[in-house]
């Protein structure tokens, strides 16, 4: 493919219920491209929990989401509090997230854990006071209609 | 399993997706912690859960899992149940509780592969 496919998405901050609708609709497109399953659920299961991380902890943010051939990468942005200490934030079952969110069934701690589970590269960029970039990228296997 | 036998084993309406219930699913996983669902993937099939909100139908469709089961009673909204139909999930809800059903449907064979990841 000639071109990288570029997708930019608002991820408001204030609705616990619409978010993830991002990750869905990345999906549906990967599906349409032809990329396999595998590729597709890796991708949008690590961008889901980027989604939900900036609702929960920063107030909302962006994610824009490049396609190619033979790499797909998101760069959720946000400017919320940031991360004081990252390799702290990395390990499974560290969250802060409040009780309320624990009731809504996230804040276990396994957020940024999946995400770096599911990806092959995995990059946070935080400034405390201004907010956190997380990059992810997932290499395909190249099947894919591109 | 068939999902209908999963609707029978566990006496649970079917909200919606009655024309999936003769789809066939491998494994399950049970819990109210969505990001411990979204940890251990490996083409599970059904998702038992007694947490009610939209990120429950969104984890399924991030797993590409088939089935919902509601326990202890838990009603999805309307809005919950758009989603699901939306995305071809089934969505079933039983008065069982969440030991109990986890327990009926490994003990007639539906299994988790959520050892081989954890
Ligand atoms: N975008 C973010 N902005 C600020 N803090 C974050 C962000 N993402 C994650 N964190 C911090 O890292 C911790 C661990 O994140 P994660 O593994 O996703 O677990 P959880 O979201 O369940 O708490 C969070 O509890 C929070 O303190
Ligand atoms: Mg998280």
């Amino acid at each position: 493919m000639a071109e990288t496919l570029r997708f930019h998405y608002e991820v408001d901050g204030n609705n616990f219920t619409s978010a993830g609708a991002a990750s869905v609709e990345v999906k549906r497109k990967l599906r349409q491209l032809g990329f396999d399953a595998e590729t597709i659920r890796r991708v949008s299961i690590a961008m889901y929990e980027g989604e939900i991380n900036m609702v929960v902890h920063a107030r909302g943010g962006s994610a824009d989401v490049y396609v190619d051939k033979d790499c797909i990468t998101i760069i959720l942005a946000d400017r919320g509090p940031g991360i004081p200490d990252i390799s702290l934030a990395m390990q499974e079952g560290y969250s802060t997230a409040p009780d309320n969110i624990r009731a809504l069934g996230f804040g276990a701690g396994m957020g940024l854990p999946n995400m770096k589970r599911y990806t092959d590269e995995m990059k946070i960029e935080t400034v405390l006071g201004k907010g956190t970039t997380v990059t992810i990228k997932v290499y395909t296997n190249g099947a894919n209609k591109l | 399993m068939k999902i209908r036998e999963i609707a029978s084993l566990l006496g649970a309406d079917v909200l919606c997706g009655e024309s999936q219930l003769d789809e066939e699913v491998q494994s399950a996983c049970g819990s109210d912690m969505m990001s411990d669902v979204l940890a251990f993937v490996k083409d599970q099939g059904v998702l038992i859960t007694g947490l009610v909100n939209p990120q429950v139908i969104r984890t399924a469709m991030m797993m590409d899992m088939h089935c919902v089961v509601f326990v202890r009673s838990k009603r999805p909204t309307a809005e919950m149940l758009e989603l699901a139909k939306e995305h071809h999930i089934a969505v079933l809800a039983s008065c069982s509780r969440m030991y109990e059903a986890c327990g009926k449907l490994y003990a007639s064979g539906l299994g988790s592969e959520a050892c081989a990841n954890g």
